[in-house]
């Protein structure tokens, strides 16, 4: 006969576990994250190894700075940006006085999908999400009285980030500021704009192209700049599980990688600046692993994969940004909860640089006393908590240990999938993550609807009068003041150089040249972003997408 | 008695679409015909949309603060086409503020995020079979 012997965790199942249940049944019959994954009672030293490398150490998982933020803290890096050029850069004098170190612009609508104020489409859209920034004149007012070279800027610009980002270096040269020392990051990301975001503009092979340019122009003219910041946020916000979130990005930067490398760049050359950037949810644990799988991932892609040699390669920086999907337009309070929650996970997580979201933003875009309560919010966690102290302090804990390898499986799983389908450029055009990241957020709704999953305050614990809050509303006197402005720009600048840097520019998308240096030639002559999209959709065309649902 | 048909559209520039296909799916399952126009329609193309498929409703899903631009135009284009019996809603970021000033012009349900799905499906479902 054979016996085996009992492991701790039976004899703790049959000893402890089955008379309390017998006593006190569970509140329901399956616990699962805010994805849906099982989640067991309790996990032991059987479900996971908990012996993994230090901070700082291949594959990094927890980890990539040996000293955590005993050295340095995250960034404090909050996203603004509404109205014209000038109500935003009160905005950031404003935000840089408060403590904050880094600048993050948000665009408005017209600029994102490079259109005029006064194109039909941008009618009653110029100032209300973001700043409008239409020509190079816009840049500098942002920037008048900001030192770009004594700072990092971020700017979220996808589809015309080359234009956008020539723009900030011909005001960094205005200034007198060395582009060989300029730090800051351009979100670039193409690819999620396909899959989640949808604020394209050209089809995706000559989107990656101009990509690929950004890539070799940087990596010689501006190598402390981030030229890709691989955006899990977006996918997330669309109803990705965390699962689908973590692998559709890292599949998205193995896209671009496979695609600097077709272009003749070596790896250890461009790797090191491309960055991430993910989404702080609200399942606390599951957003843990999702971090530290995150960095093993991509240590090991880099290194196996792609032969990278440079530690720099290997390791995975990203930003964070609590849930806006998260947020409730009632009782606003609430949300100032939520996110301080979910940015304690980000911090414990690893995160290199931090937005946390304002209480009023299911409702608008933000106050600035929202904005300034959401920027405390991180300080607090940064010097009262006493989180920073320990460079991983849940690293170890075999629920976290067994979260992260499971999440590390999925995602393998999907690379592969992808990988079948001949990469990720031709898993979007099948529409493939679209399809998936649908699923889940269908699946979502309903479990919302039947109660399955709680939002305090909408699906339960609502009360009638739960909504008073201060609200930003923005007008029309920022369109009617960017309209003016760019009425202005055009009676007064050279046309003739216009037309001859667009001409130019147009005729490089027909060739193989790297487009950046035409791009900051149009610049510089005052073409506005309309003009340069303009030249370039004549070119490639414009895509359109088959909507699933 | 005829399926209620259902024109899903998201005008403007914005392309967070999880909203409008989210719901889209939700009428279907709920026993409607709807059809999704996809992203970056006109109040033109919408209209033309509402009248080849005969639709009961127009669902607009606006997050931008577009709404204002937009939901005037669409109504006018509503009224010059002798659409009138169209039931039209509009789901999404609406401040408050602007919620009496939709209704002036004709937009009959305002749908402000955390709604549930069921309530949507009962308004549509009460407003267009009264009207049968």
């Amino acid at each position: 006969m054979k016996t085996t012997a009992e492991t701790a965790r039976e004899r703790w199942e049959r000893e402890t576990l089955a008379p309390a249940l017998k006593q006190s049944p569970e509140r329901r019959s399956e616990f699962t994250t805010i994805s849906g994954v099982p989640v067991a009672r309790l996990y032991t030293q059987e479900d996971a190894a908990t012996d993994v490398p230090g901070p700082g150490a291949f594959p990094y998982t927890r980890g990539i700075h040996a000293t955590g933020y005993r050295g340095r803290l995250w960034t404090l890096r909050q996203f603004a940006g509404f109205g014209t050029p000038e109500d935003t850069n009160a905005r950031y004098k404003a935000l840089l006085g408060a403590g904050g170190t880094g600048l993050s612009v948000a665009f408005d609508l017209p600029t994102l999908m490079g259109r005029d104020p006064d194109h039909e489409l941008s009618l009653g859209e110029t100032g209300k999400c973001g700043v409008n920034v239409t020509s190079l004149a816009d840049m500098e007012t942002l920037f008048d009285g900001i030192r770009v070279a004594d700072i990092t800027t971020s700017m979220t610009i996808n589809s015309p980030a080359a234009m956008i980002f020539a723009m900030y270096l011909v005001v960094a040269e205005r200034q007198g500021a060395d582009w060989k020392t300029l730090s800051g990051t351009i979100q670039n990301d193409i690819l999620k704009e396909f899959i989640a975001q949808k604020e394209y503009i050209f089809p995706p092979r000559p989107s990656m192209r101009l990509i690929t340019d950004i890539f070799g122009f940087c990596t010689r003219e501006t190598p402390r700049w981030n030229t890709i910041s691989v955006s899990g946020y977006h996918i997330r916000e669309a109803g990705a599980t965390a699962l689908q979130e973590l692998a559709f990005t890292l599949g998205d930067g193995l896209e671009y990688v496979r695609w600097g490398v077709d272009a003749g760049l070596d790896v250890d050359a461009f790797v090191p600046r491309m960055s991430f950037f993910f989404n702080a949810h609200s399942d606390f644990f599951e957003e843990l692993a999702k971090y530290r799988a995150a960095r093993t991932l991509w240590a090991r892609a880099m290194r196996d994969r792609f032969g990278a040699r440079s530690d720099r390669s290997w390791k995975l920086r990203f930003h964070s940004q609590t849930a806006g999907v998260s947020l409730t337009a009632q009782q606003p309070y609430n949300n100032v909860v939520r996110t301080a929650l979910q940015a304690l996970s980000a911090v414990l997580g690893g995160t290199n640089s931090l937005h946390t979201n304002s209480l009023d933003e299911a409702l608008a875009l933000p106050t600035a006393e929202a904005a300034t309560l959401a920027l405390r919010t991180q300080q607090i966690i940064a010097h009262e908590c006493g989180v920073t102290g320990e460079v991983d302090p849940l690293g170890g804990s075999y629920f976290v240990e067994k979260l992260t390898r499971d999440m590390e499986a999925g995602s393998l799983a999907y690379f592969d999938e992808i990988d079948r389908m001949g990469g990720m450029v031709d898993a979007i055009e099948r529409g493939f993550p679209q399809r998936e990241i649908s699923e889940s957020a269908y699946r979502f709704q309903q479990a919302l609807e039947r109660r399955d999953k709680v939002i305090v305050g909408v699906n339960d614990f609502a009360q009638p009068d739960g909504r008073a809050v201060e609200t930003l509303y923005i007008d029309e006197t920022a369109s009617r003041t960017q309209l003016q402005k760019l009425d202005h720009l055009r009676r007064t600048r050279d046309d003739d150089r216009v037309n001859r840097t667009i001409d130019a520019l147009r005729a490089g998308a027909r060739g193989t040249a790297n487009l950046m240096p035409l791009i900051l030639d149009a610049v510089r002559a005052y073409a506005t972003l309309g003009e340069m999209c303009d030249a370039l959709r004549e070119v490639w065309g414009e895509y359109e997408e088959t909507p699933v649902f | 008695m005829r399926k209620i048909r259902v024109i899903i559209a998201k005008p403007g520039l914005d392309g967070h679409d999880r909203g409008a296909k989210v719901i889209a799916r939700a009428l279907r399952d709920a026993g409607m015909e709807v059809i999704y126009t996809g992203l970056r329609q006109t109040p033109e193309q919408i209209v033309t949309a509402a009248l080849q498929e005969d639709a009961d409703v127009i669902g607009l899903s606006i997050l931008s603060g577009a709404h204002n631009h937009i939901a005037p135009r669409l109504m006018d284009l509503i009224r010059a086409n002798h659409l009138d019996d169209v039931l039209v809603v509009i789901g999404g970021i609406i401040p408050d503020v602007d919620v009496p000033k939709l209704k002036d012009i004709g937009v009959k349900g305002i749908f402000q995020p955390g709604t549930p799905m069921q309530e949507i499906i009962d308004f549509i479902n009460g407003h267009v079979r009264a009207l049968q």
